[in-house]
């Protein structure tokens, strides 16, 4: 155990400079845990998937590699990496505080996320036509769920960029303001990543089965 | 593509009819009147009082930790209160209802619930309990005494601290409003597959169970990113790892449990969620459904949660054995780590709930040698606070009472857990009471870390201490219940009463009966000690000192109490695990700083109360499913939270001069104390 030190005369008791913490830090962090938690609803998706796309969740419907298109979401992902890679340039002239700058690279960003977004919708609209609907068996009710849920976070996160270029104009680069866009970086970085599971766990995987 | 129902539905006012108002059932009638008038005395008292702008501008918009813990923790005790009650229905319904000729009131054939109101009754029992008193209990502890133990102002994100305890508080009022408007699940706490699906389930009941849920799981999830963030960003100077309490270390491990686990009961409930409404088909028996994804996807949840819950009275006993032994704790470090061992490991024991489920010999053999698992770390803790007590100078006072109390529990409930663990022993005593008396024994830990926390901290957050001597009334009353319920309720589970009986068909069964309606009714007299505790003590109020026990050994022990609003004047420095015991040892717990720097405070916002409010009407909306009303509320949530990101108020600047003239006169910063208006400031600069 620890020895227990004798107070001398250069003890100090108080800390009167302690006060001042780094708040773009301590936002930063409680994202990334923000983040876990969400990685962890993902996780949760991605079992039930597991568990609910055997034959006999078909119901005699459609199975993965009906319902996947590689090649399709081979060009889904090369869109939400390039939205990822708009945004970093953004990072790059926040970094030069160019505001003109960061807001082209979300602007770029917003446009490529809005084309995946609608991509992954037509997918479903068009599933849906067929009469294969979220509905039609449990293996497409999960398939359905985790392209939505990711989709959802996407326009959450079109929604917070069209957010930030309001502040950007109005704000400048405040510490609140380049918090938020720190944490949408990562944010935005998170969902490519997810996609990038989604793509190789349900539409190559999928695809071979 | 939502599902149809059978039912009446119009767009203004969605399933929600007239008749939808138990007016017809005598209980919930009395229940209701009893509950308006005291809920009317309340209003009528703060608008004659004309305290509803000092409410208002004190504490519904507040963002200080110790206010958000106390209301937290009011939250629990009411309705703590009310699981209490439907316990005392459900024992007095088994205790009527037993044999053929056992006499019916009310409606029912034996005893007085009829068993679709029974069922709803330990429903509302097991949910409440854990989700909705254990939960804010500890979430609010937490709150309060973490920031003063490690040195910080507040916690990290005060404004996220008051979003989590608004939606928690809105979980917890709709499922006080499902008393009286419609009714609750009565599927379980668990909600058992299939039958909490719409064709076996189609009133609202099960909606109210998931949407309450759901809002509050979500405040608790962030309520633990916050935790976590205040103990890894915020410890004062010189406060180490391994100088923090171990009350901060169990709620940084418990924490990790909740950020984690809360998201998968998230996913199990909106599966069930879209199941339910928009016709999917996760749980279903047919079209591929798997109902036994959602006990798996229910319990990967449920037993984190379990020692989520356990976790932080593991701390409180920790910080109250030392204190009153007045020695150190006994094996810091393997305390320490035998909290994140139980954390680790709550984490994959989770299918023992369901041995019986038919996994095969190999699952069941991993998942029952995970389990025992569980009784190493435990056994340390036991070990540990044992040692910390032999050879110490111990006082018997209420809190050290409760923490003796609840390692017999803890005792009780392992050793049972342990029997349980074996699936051979399982198997036989699978949904029987017995499986009911042991987690009692376990939550009942939770309890009684409750009721030593809140008699432990109290004189730090108002200032006097509470009444001793109905303090132990309530103590011995309410362990004597606890025995009296729980022992014949094992004996009654070996014998083989199974769980959730409304009616028991077995008439040698009834002295054990008996015996549980009075440990219920030792529990009454304990709840009345409770409240004549608390109120002695209102009228009494017997100054405590900054050290209230005088034997304290931590930090929070070091400001005034009252801890005044900025928790302290000048951020200690910290020289030594025991940060206090070590300033006594030196001579120096008497010194004060005597210069001041302003202090930068985060103001009060109405945001988080209103998505509260939101929040309870989205839930409402979706469970009665008027579109307009939920769809209202979320938006609302939305633009709620867009504008406030447009604020700029960056709080304020408490002066040197205030502290000083605080500092003088400690009551004006307590709890209770209002505070002037102050002016915000609009800008600070990035650093």
């Amino acid at each position: 155990m620890a020895t227990i030190a004798k107070a001398g005369p250069n003890t100090r008791l108080w800390n009167a400079e302690a006060d001042e913490h780094d708040t773009i830090s301590t936002r930063t962090f409680g994202f990334w845990l923000y983040m876990l938690s969400d990685a962890l609803i993902f996780t949760g998706i991605f079992a039930s998937y597991a568990v609910l796309s055997t034959p006999m969740n078909l119901a005699g419907g459609p199975g993965p590699a009906q319902v996947t298109n590689a090649v399709e979401g081979f060009w889904q992902t090369l869109i939400i990496l390039g939205s990822v890679f708009a945004y970093s340039q953004a990072t790059v002239a926040l970094k030069n505080g160019s505001k003109a700058g960061v807001a082209a690279g979300i602007l770029v960003a917003m446009v490529l996320g809005v084309a995946f977004v609608s991509m992954g919708w037509h997918d479903l609209a068009a599933l849906t036509a067929q009469g294969n609907g979220y509905s039609r068996s449990a293996y497409l009710s999960i398939f359905f769920t985790l392209i939505a849920t990711h989709g959802l976070h996407m326009g959450i996160g079109i929604l917070w960029m069209l957010i930030m270029l309001v502040q950007i104009v109005r704000f400048g680069f405040t510490a609140d303001v380049v918090a938020r866009l720190l944490n949408l970086r990562m944010f935005w970085q998170f969902q490519a990543t997810i996609w990038v599971i989604v793509y190789v766990y349900v539409y190559l995987l999928g695809g071979t089965a | 593509m939502q599902v149809d129902l059978q039912d009446p539905w119009s767009p203004l006012f969605g399933r929600l009819t007239l008749d939808s108002i138990p007016y017809d059932n005598p209980i919930i009638v009395g229940t209701f009147l009893g509950a308006a008038t005291i809920g009317l005395i309340v209003v009528a008292a703060v608008l004659y009082y004309k305290k509803l702008p000092y409410l208002w501008r004190e504490w519904l918009t507040t963002v200080d930790h110790k206010k958000i813990g106390v209301m937290y923790i009011i939250l629990g005790l009411v309705m703590l209160f009310r699981g209490f009650v439907d316990g005392l229905m459900m024992r007095t319904q088994q205790v009527m209802a037993v044999g053929p000729d056992s006499p019916g009131v009310l409606g029912a054939q034996h005893g007085f619930l009829p068993p679709f109101h029974f069922d709803q009754v330990y429903s509302a029992h097991g949910t409440i309990m854990l989700i909705f008193a254990a939960t804010p209990i500890m979430a609010g502890l937490g709150n309060i005494i973490v920031p003063l133990q490690i040195g910080a102002r507040d916690m990290a994100y005060p404004y996220l601290n008051a979003v989590s305890l608004w939606l928690t508080t809105a979980g917890a009022a709709l499922i006080m409003l499902s008393l009286f408007v419609g009714e609750f699940s009565n599927a379980a706490w668990v909600g058992l597959m299939p039958l909490a699906e719409l064709p076996y389930n189609p009133g609202v009941g099960v909606d109210y169970w998931m949407w309450a849920i759901q809002l509050s799981s979500l405040g608790t999830t962030f309520n633990a990113i916050n935790i976590i963030a205040t103990i890894v960003k915020m410890r004062a100077p010189g406060m180490t790892w391994f100088r923090m309490p171990v009350f901060t270390w169990v709620n940084l491990s418990t924490s990790i449990i909740g950020l984690t686990a809360f998201p998968v009961l998230g996913v199990a409930l909106s599966l069930l969620t879209a199941d339910r409404y928009l016709g999917t088909d996760f749980f279903t028996v047919g079209h591929g459904g798997n109902f036994m994804l959602y006990i798996d996807l229910f319990w990967i949840w449920g037993h984190p949660e379990v020692y989520f819950l356990i976790l932080p009275p593991f701390g409180i006993f920790s910080e109250i054995v030392p204190t009153f032994s007045e020695k150190p704790l006994f094996g810091y470090l393997t305390m320490v780590a035998a909290s994140f061992a139980i954390a680790g490991i709550g984490w994959s024991v989770w299918a023992h709930h369901f041995f019986t489920m038919g996994m095969g010999p190999d699952l069941n053999g991993y998942f029952s040698s995970a389990t025992m698992l569980v009784g190493i770390p435990t056994g340390v803790k036991i070990f540990n606070w044992l040692f910390t007590m032999y050879r110490g100078r111990i006082t018997f006072t209420t809190p050290m009472l409760w923490a003796v109390m609840g390692i017999f529990l803890l005792l009780f409930g392992g050793f049972t857990g342990m029997m349980l663990s074996a699936p051979a022993i399982n198997y036989t005593v699978h949904d029987s009471v017995f499986v009911i008396a042991h987690f009692h024994c376990m939550v009942l830990v939770v309890a009684v870390g409750a009721f030593a926390a809140v008699a432990y901290w109290w004189p730090k957050v108002f200032g006097f201490k509470l009444d001793e001597r109905n303090g132990q009334f309530f103590f011995w009353t309410f362990t004597l219940a606890s025995i009296v319920v729980f022992v014949p309720m094992f004996g009654l589970g070996l014998e083989g009463e199974t769980r959730r009986l409304d009616y028991v068909f077995n008439p040698q069964w009834r002295p054990l009966l008996i015996a549980e309606e009075v440990g219920i009714v030792l529990y009454c007299i304990s709840v009345f000690y409770f409240l004549k505790m608390i109120y002695v003590s209102l009228r009494d109020r017997v100054p405590a000192g900054d050290d209230a026990w005088g034997t304290g050994r931590t930090l929070e022990w070091m400001t005034h109490t009252p801890v005044p609003f900025y928790n302290f004047a000048v951020t200690p420095q910290i020289n030594a695990l025991d940060e206090l015991a070590w300033r006594r040892e030196n001579g120096l717990d008497k010194v004060k700083p005597q210069t001041f720097v302003p202090i930068h405070m985060p103001s009060n916002t109405a945001v988080p109360v209103i998505i509260g409010a939101m929040a309870m009407a989205l839930g409402f909306g979706m469970i009665w499913r008027i579109w307009w009303m939920a769809g209202a509320a979320l938006l609302a949530i939305v633009v709620a939270v867009i504008a406030r990101s447009f604020d700029k108020n960056q709080g304020y600047i408490l002066t040197a001069e205030e502290i000083a003239k605080f500092e003088s006169k400690t009551e004006l910063a307590s709890m209770i104390a209002e505070q002037p208006k102050r002016t915000p400031l609009d800008h600070v600069e990035a650093h």
